[in-house]
């Protein structure tokens, strides 16, 4: 049997103003605990909200970078519930007039194709406190600082089809956020928060099979983890005669598995209605347009010219882009050295590597893109060579010299392409090593190609690593091979 | 719509509201009469009219994204019947 598995989600994103959706209180991240709750986010009696005007601005963005209709009128309505970590009693949301309509994202995928996901639609809400279930003599601790941050929850259509495709979705929606700064997107922090409704059907099938919602899904890996589990124990349940029931489970990502989350599964009742509090939010056509004017190039545009004006692979294309940090840096290295394809390489080749080793976001590369592409123009241009370029490199990176001219000059890196000069390095290295050049001399001619390498390996030792390496290469076999 | 003693039940509960037996069988009366009046209103043709989602005709005011209140969880606490390490301490919620 045929299984296909059809994924939808739910993503939340804290929206980076600096003050709440209803509140002047600040919505910093790890203050002491409460002391960012004022009276509107603690529901205290007789306080009103007031809409940040911001946070309708980034989810008008939002909505805009994937083409959806922005909502002339929306409107917040209550959705009602108790839970301690939710002071009024319900949570102020949008269920019946979002401010974003439906819309769409294109993913990439790992061969470097793209697919189209649709956006049901987006809203804006306020986000809950936290509860801490750490033992307060048998109590549970709230922490209301969270309460009121504004979140704009984005629901996909269910449009992907396997664990990869819900990833590199979640990924697009990352960047998209962070490209418009809406969001810093930081998941660790619970900036961007991942609910994913899973179900399996025969392949073939046009209707839905019964879905499972995991909750609370924050991080990349966990989606694909934790749709791997869910599929295979939908199927094994199915295949053993069961039937998926619709529930809410939770991911454990130290087991590796989801469970349910409830065991009384009580309908939920929201009771949803229009706040009475908030009037209908109006937008007009010149607020849209000034917004769009405002617009960043969005990831998917940068892709697209990456790989067709710069003639970036669209493995290149797509990882370069990702990130807006990663995308300008790319493009300060392009701009001094004029070699897209040496820029892609060197920025997510060695100066990823060096940044992942300690830790450092690109923003805080302790290279910048002008030291950097200066020093893949010496590259480009024959001053060095391969080898002498990594040295800079690390020179570079460790403070050890303001430019790549500089420390080429300090450490005498300048390549050596004198013919001459490099003659007498492979003379002075031939009549060294007498017992190779007799095993070089006896050897089958195959596997003379191999042998090689040593005497290579001590030209370049002689020279301090600043001999032409094509050079040496040719003219050791010339001189070798007029040994035989 | 006739309203039964189950619905009123269910809504109490909802709302976390403590109804004894007595109560419950009155506010059957009660509700459904407001069904009632519901009802009377929903024969109303209301085709072409826009839902209303607030009475006032009006549009919400925004406001400028700054900080504007300041740390007063002393002030707040002090009504709160458990504290701890500035945290609300509430009977506690088992997930």
């Amino acid at each position: 049997m045929q299984w296909e598995t059809v994924i939808g989600l739910e993503v939340h994103v804290q929206l980076a103003t600096h003050s709440k959706i209803f509140s002047g209180a600040s919505t910093a991240f790890g203050a002491e605990p409460n002391t960012q709750a004022c009276a509107v986010d603690l529901g205290l009696p007789g306080v009103l909200p007031v809409l940040n005007e911001q946070a309708v601005a980034m989810a008008v963005q939002f909505g805009l970078a994937v083409h959806s209709d922005i909502a002339e009128v929306s409107v917040f309505d209550r959705k009602n519930y108790f839970y301690p970590d939710l002071p009024k009693g319900y949570q102020t949301t949008q269920m019946y007039h979002p401010i974003v309509g439906p819309g769409d994202v294109e993913i990439t995928l790992e061969d470097g194709s793209t697919k189209r996901i649709r956006i049901h639609h987006a809203h804006l809400e306020e986000d809950a406190g936290k509860s801490l279930h750490e033992d307060f003599h048998g109590m549970t601790g709230i922490d209301l600082n969270r309460a009121g941050t504004p979140l704009l929850e984005i629901v996909s259509e269910p449009d992907m089809r396997n664990a990869k495709e819900a990833a590199a979705y979640l990924k697009a929606i990352h960047s998209i956020v962070t490209y418009l700064g809406i969001s810093d997107g930081n998941m660790a922090e619970g900036s961007m928060r991942c609910d994913v409704n899973v179900s399996v059907r025969h392949k073939g099938l046009d209707v839905f099979g019964t879905r499972a919602e995991i909750k609370n899904v924050n991080s990349f890996r966990f989606v694909e983890r934790a749709i791997a589990f869910e599929v295979e124990r939908q199927i094994e349940l199915i295949e053993d005669g069961g039937s998926v029931v619709q529930e809410t489970r939770l991911f454990d990502p130290e087991r590796d598995e989801t469970r349910s989350m409830r065991t009384k599964e009580e309908a939920n009742d929201y009771r949803y209605f229009p706040c009475p509090d908030l009037l209908p939010v109006v937008l007009d056509q010149a607020y849209l347009d000034h917004l769009r004017s405002q617009l960043p190039e969005l990831p998917a545009d940068k892709r697209a010219r990456f790989k067709n004006e710069l003639g970036l692979s669209a493995y290149d294309a797509n990882v370069i882009s990702a990130s807006r940090d990663m995308a300008e840096f790319f493009e300060a290295v392009h701009n001094e050295c004029g070699d897209a394809k040496q820029a892609a390489n060197w920025v997510q080749g060695e100066l990823s590597g060096a940044l992942n080793r300690e830790s450092l976001s690109i923003a805080n590369s302790p290279i910048s893109a002008r030291q950097l592409g200066e020093l893949i123009s010496r590259v480009l241009d024959d001053t060095i060579n391969g080898k002498a370029a990594k040295e800079v490199f690390q020179a570079l990176w460790n403070g050890q010299g303001e430019s790549a001219d500089a420390v080429i000059d300090a450490k005498g890196l300048r390549q050596v392409t004198d013919t001459g000069a490099i003659e007498a390095m492979i003379d002075q290295v031939i009549a060294d090593s007498p017992a190779q050049v007799a095993q070089y001399r006896d050897a089958e001619p195959e596997k003379r190609g191999k042998m090689i390498g040593y005497f290579v390996g001590q030209v370049m030792k002689a020279s301090r690593g600043t001999a032409n390496p094509q050079q040496v290469n040719g003219l050791l076999k010339e001189k070798l091979d007029a040994l035989l | 719509m006739a309203l039964e003693d189950s619905h009123v039940r269910r809504a109490a509960h909802l709302a976390r509201l403590a109804v004894s037996d007595d109560q419950a069988s009155g506010f059957v009366d009660d509700l459904s009469r407001i069904l009632d009046m519901v009802d009377q209103l929903q024969s109303l043709d209301t085709k072409g009219v826009a839902p209303l989602s607030h009475p006032l005709d009006a549009t919400q005011r925004l406001r400028a994204d700054e900080v504007t209140e300041a740390n007063q969880r002393d002030a707040f606490q002090r009504c709160a019947p458990a504290v701890e390490n500035g945290l609300y301490l509430v009977p506690r919620v088992v997930e």
